[in-house]
């Protein structure tokens, strides 16, 4: 028991719990629209190009949050808006913008005396420098975005199953794709304090795509995947603060642990499942 | 062609309507008029147009030029009338959503913003479901269903819609016995209630016995009417060319399309 109430003990350690737990949730359940939607390349480069954002609001002595708010909507709209022309295609456009991105933040935090440390926060997040108005801003905009997700429901669910029924049923589809990208921006922002650009891919897919192996309903994928982004935040920061290592690497760790052993034992969808469905087949047919 | 006088206006009218696909000209100066509850099929050689016709008629491309007048008033009106039952390829059936939830989704665009479905919606599912013999499968996962079954899902998503215009691509390639048979009593079922019925299809042999006309296409209207109108030699040479074997004397045809090219 002690075990489990020792690290509360210190304040800090309270508030890296609550913010890794908001992230955990809130990018398990946005991370199933970008499985489902084959989105991930598109958020890890989402996640690089807010760096200049990030970097600005560094050197300003302003809210980081609030810098990399801005820079992540004004890429998530730009993506959409490069991509719907059609001049390039999606990803051409998401690894030119994601690069100078970067390279634009790099730059900038580069002038900085403590630049490696700043760029290693950045990276890979601080969770235990997690402020009480940090906490409140994170619960604030999960709150946005999951209630956005569960109001446009249905809406999201057609233009990711079908855009043509989306289209015959005059749904806005063009607007519907970049209410999307907004909401993945801002959920990346989110998760910034607690795994960093570096890592946030990870958090975003790898629950999602844990919860696809194990059920073929969306609401329930995204229950599981919120279950699994959940307990893979809170034991990856007791790892962190009992064994000492970097808590964001901790939490993408036993995430991708638990999409490992779905991989190989989950029913109907798992590896050995379905060696052992071919080799009954194969049994039967003889 | 000219429109006929008639005391009933036609329910589908398409007048001179060219439309472009991907910048080439896909469908060249079409018109024709549909009265209501007819039941029409539009055969053609692959890349004739015919998804482009119907994907124009549910207001996915927009033509270059001509119109589609639906109950006499022009496309953008109406629209909510016309349901279009793609082909089966064009969604992921490995997608986490079950045989009720995409027939549900044929309820949605009478559903609005922000509206959970209510009891009308569930009932009309049901009733759809029903018509389409899949109650037992409501809750399977898509991803277990045969190419039949996944053909009755969008068929049951379409009824739910409640059109008074069906589009249907290709109901019959690659089906069961089962499923061909669900989908023709299907257009009875649609006739008594006046629905109008447009099947895209490549069997002239059904074409010929279960539907009251026949649009024969090939980017332009080579001929439209009923079957001993529209099939004749001379037509059926002009839309298929050299795919086209008739043998002489016993009027059968046969149809090289065995190894057709891909549908753009």
């Amino acid at each position: 028991m002690d075990f489990w109430v020792a690290p509360l003990a210190y304040e800090f350690m309270q508030r890296g719990l609550l913010a890794s737990l908001m992230v955990g949730v809130l990018c398990a359940v946005v991370g199933c629209y970008v499985v489902l939607r084959s989105m991930a390349f598109l958020g890890d480069a989402l996640a690089h190009a807010i760096m200049p954002g990030v970097a600005i609001a560094y050197l300003l002595k302003g809210d980081v949050l609030i810098g990399a708010l801005v820079a992540a909507i004004l890429v998530a709209l730009g993506i959409g808006l490069l991509s719907r022309q059609g001049t390039l295609k999606e990803d051409t456009a998401i690894g030119i913008l994601f690069a100078g991105a970067l390279a634009l933040g790099v730059m900038l935090i580069s002038t900085t005396q403590t630049y490696a440390v700043d760029l290693t926060h950045i990276l890979f997040g601080n969770v235990l420098a997690v402020s009480v108005d940090d906490l409140w801003l994170t619960a604030g905009l999960s709150l946005v975005v999951l209630t956005t997700i569960v109001l446009l429901y249905k809406e999201f669910l057609v233009i990711s199953f079908d855009p043509v029924l989306a289209a015959t049923l005059r749904l806005p589809t063009e607007l519907l794709r970049n209410v999307l990208l907004i909401l993945l921006a801002l959920t990346i922002v989110v998760s910034l304090q607690t795994v960093g650009v570096g890592l946030v891919a990870a958090m975003l897919v790898t629950p999602g795509a844990t919860a696809y192996l194990l059920t073929r309903r969306l609401p329930m994928m995204m229950l599981i995947a919120a279950s699994i982004g959940a307990f893979s935040s809170v034991a990856g920061l007791y790892a962190s603060f009992y064994i000492n290592v970097a808590s964001g690497a901790a939490v993408v760790l036993i995430a991708t642990a638990i999409f490992l052993v779905a991989f190989l034992f989950a029913p109907k969808y798992g590896v050995l499942w379905q060696a052992r469905r071919t080799r009954k087949e194969v049994e039967q047919t003889q | 062609m000219s429109i006929p006088v008639s005391p009933v206006p036609p329910s589908l009218q398409v007048d001179h309507l060219t439309v472009a696909y991907n910048g080439l000209p896909a469908l060249n100066d079409v018109s024709f008029n549909i009265p209501h509850g007819a039941r029409v099929a539009v055969v053609g050689p692959n890349g004739a147009g015919k998804s482009t016709l119907f994907k124009t008629l549910v207001g996915l491309l927009s033509p270059r030029a001509g119109q589609v007048i639906l109950h006499g008033q022009s496309l953008p009106h109406h629209k909510e009338c016309v349901a279009y039952v793609p082909q089966r390829e064009q969604v992921d059936w490995n997608f986490p959503v079950t045989v009720y939830d995409v027939v549900m989704m044929g309820r949605y665009g009478h559903l609005g913003w922000l509206r959970r479905p209510r009891a009308v919606d569930h009932a009309i599912v049901t009733r759809s479901l029903e018509q389409m013999q899949i109650t037992d499968l409501a809750r399977v996962p898509i991803g277990e269903l045969s190419g039949g079954q996944q053909q009755r899902v969008f068929l049951a998503r379409a009824l739910a819609q409640e059109p008074h215009i069906l589009l249907m691509d290709e109901p019959f390639t690659g089906v069961d016995a089962t499923t061909q048979q669900t989908v023709l009593s299907l257009l009875e079922q649609l006739r008594e209630q006046g629905v109008t019925v447009l099947v895209s299809t490549h069997d002239l042999n059904l074409a010929t016995t279960r539907f009251d006309l026949v649009l024969l296409l090939n980017r332009r209207v080579i001929a439209f009417g009923n079957a001993a109108h529209v099939f004749t030699p001379e037509h059926i040479t002009h839309a298929f060319g050299a795919r086209a074997l008739l043998l002489n004397g016993t009027g059968t045809l046969v149809l090289d399309e065995c190894c057709p090219p891909e549908e753009r």
